[in-house]
């Protein structure tokens, strides 16, 4: 993949608030990805000013939930053999297991290791998530 | 079904109001309950030691006719070999048909009900919730303003950090009606996430001030909390403003002759015991409220999860 090629098969994920490509690269673990990883920052776009836009040459599925936590106005593209083929729609999730990680040393989770990290939308007009345990308020 | 009580917002208005007539339905016939719970266990695991709580626990499983086991204290307990609430719970629940569960760590009682097959108290977990404070707050406004709207009710003392305080916010907040003064040094004000997520968004009338004095003559309930000194930066703040926060006599002057004055207990010096005599005085009938609320509460647990 050229910075400039479109991906063979894998996916694009368009129409990313420019400044966030970096934080859902690392949330989506994409630094363990084996394929092409392109990351594109400030794009100029008509719809946003400036966007980021990341694509990935790869087989397996993206939990789509990660980018919804990021970036619920972004759009994913998968390709298949050079072609689009479906467009995803993204929306907050509802809740978010081990994406995030409460940091609250007063939390169940911060001594009991093998809890999951489990954080709810509890408001969705301000972006809310809170954590399932002590109702800590996720930090972005 | 087996349900659990975590947070008192878990339970509607219609079942905080079933509750509340089950505990006045105790407190004028206690002999119709005293053996429901015959052969029924309660477990009280408390992961922290706090003797008044676990104290209300077994005298409300008592008076229903039942038996208590459990532990106090982390030293005594599972957790002191390393086992997780987790695991604790499944295994209680192979002994006991409910469990009390106080711990140190916030979200603790959730991981419990979890995880046990039977229904868990959340008898405190750190500074997150105590929801049976909140029965017992409840119970006494109820017996004592003879409903829940159209109060003023002043909060008192350490908003910032008092959990009972926001609980009984979240609490009184669903009825109609209701005014908070909010009274307090600006270093312990009440959180801006409580204002914004209960006070604000439900529109419900609140006015913050420093003065208590002035703050009493509208009152209709007085919530009095403890200022303790850890929570200021430096020992001048302490002494100066303590002395504003402690109620007494005098301060009572202006007061409304119904007022109700309320304390979670314990209580250090915030509240002079000259006060204790004044018929205005609520926070030890609150202490037997709590007793009764928990009573109320192992019922409709016990029953719904089909035991009794
Ligand atoms: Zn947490």
């Amino acid at each position: 993949m050229n910075i400039d090629s479109t991906v063979r098969t894998g996916i694009v994920i368009d129409h990313i608030t420019a400044g966030r490509a970096m934080l859902l690269y690392e949330l989506l673990g994409l630094e363990n990805e084996q394929g092409a990883v392109a990351i594109i920052k400030n794009v100029q776009s008509r719809k946003m000013g400036k966007k980021d836009i990341i694509k990935v040459d790869t087989e397996r599925k993206l939990n789509l939930d990660i980018i919804g936590y990021v970036d619920p106005g972004a759009t994913v593209n998968v390709i298949r053999d050079g072609k689009l083929i479906e467009k995803k729609s993204i929306s907050m999730p509802e809740t978010l297991t081990d994406v995030i990680f409460c940091k609250n040393p007063r939390c169940i989770t911060s001594v009991e290791q093998e809890l999951s990290h489990v954080f709810r939308l509890t408001d969705k007009q301000n972006k809310v998530y809170r954590c399932l345990y002590c109702e800590t308020q996720a930090k972005q | 079904m087996k349900r659990s009580l975590i947070d008192i917002l878990d339970l509607s208005v219609a079942e905080l109001d079933e509750l509340i007539a089950t505990a006045c339905d105790i407190i004028e016939n206690p002999a119709k309950y005293a053996h429901v719970c015959a052969g029924k266990k309660l477990a009280t695991l408390f992961f922290e030691p706090s003797t008044r709580t676990r104290l209300s626990f077994e005298a409300a499983m008592y008076e229903l006719g039942g038996n208590v086991l459990g532990f106090a204290g982390a030293q005594s307990s599972s957790a002191a070999k390393g086992e997780s609430v987790a695991d604790t719970a499944k295994t209680v629940s192979c002994y006991a048909d409910i469990i009390a569960m106080r711990h140190p760590k916030e979200g603790a009682a959730l991981v419990a009900a979890n995880n046990a097959s039977i229904p868990v108290i959340n008898a405190g977990d750190g500074g997150h919730c105590h929801p049976t404070q909140t029965l017992a707050d409840l119970l006494t406004i109820y017996r004592e303003k003879g409903g829940f709207h159209h109060l003023t009710i002043g909060l008192c003392g350490d908003l910032k950090f008092g959990r009972t305080v926001h609980s009984l916010i979240g609490a009184m907040s669903r009825y109609t009606g209701i005014r908070f003064v909010l009274i307090s040094p600006s270093e312990l004000r009440i959180p801006d996430y409580v204002k914004e997520d209960v006070l604000d968004k439900k529109g419900i009338p609140y006015e913050e001030v420093t003065d208590l004095e002035a703050a009493i003559p509208e009152l209709d309930i007085l919530y009095m909390t403890r200022v303790q000194r850890e929570r200021f930066f430096n020992e001048e703040d302490y002494l100066r403003l303590k002395d504003s926060y402690i109620l007494d006599l005098k301060k009572l002057t202006n007061a409304k002759n119904d007022l109700c004055v309320m304390h979670p207990l314990p209580r250090v010096n915030e509240i002079s015991v000259a006060v204790d005599n004044d018929p205005r005085a609520c926070y030890f009938k609150q202490v037997l409220n709590g007793k009764y609320m928990r009573m109320a509460l192992i019922l409709k647990l016990l029953k719904e999860a089909g035991t009794i």
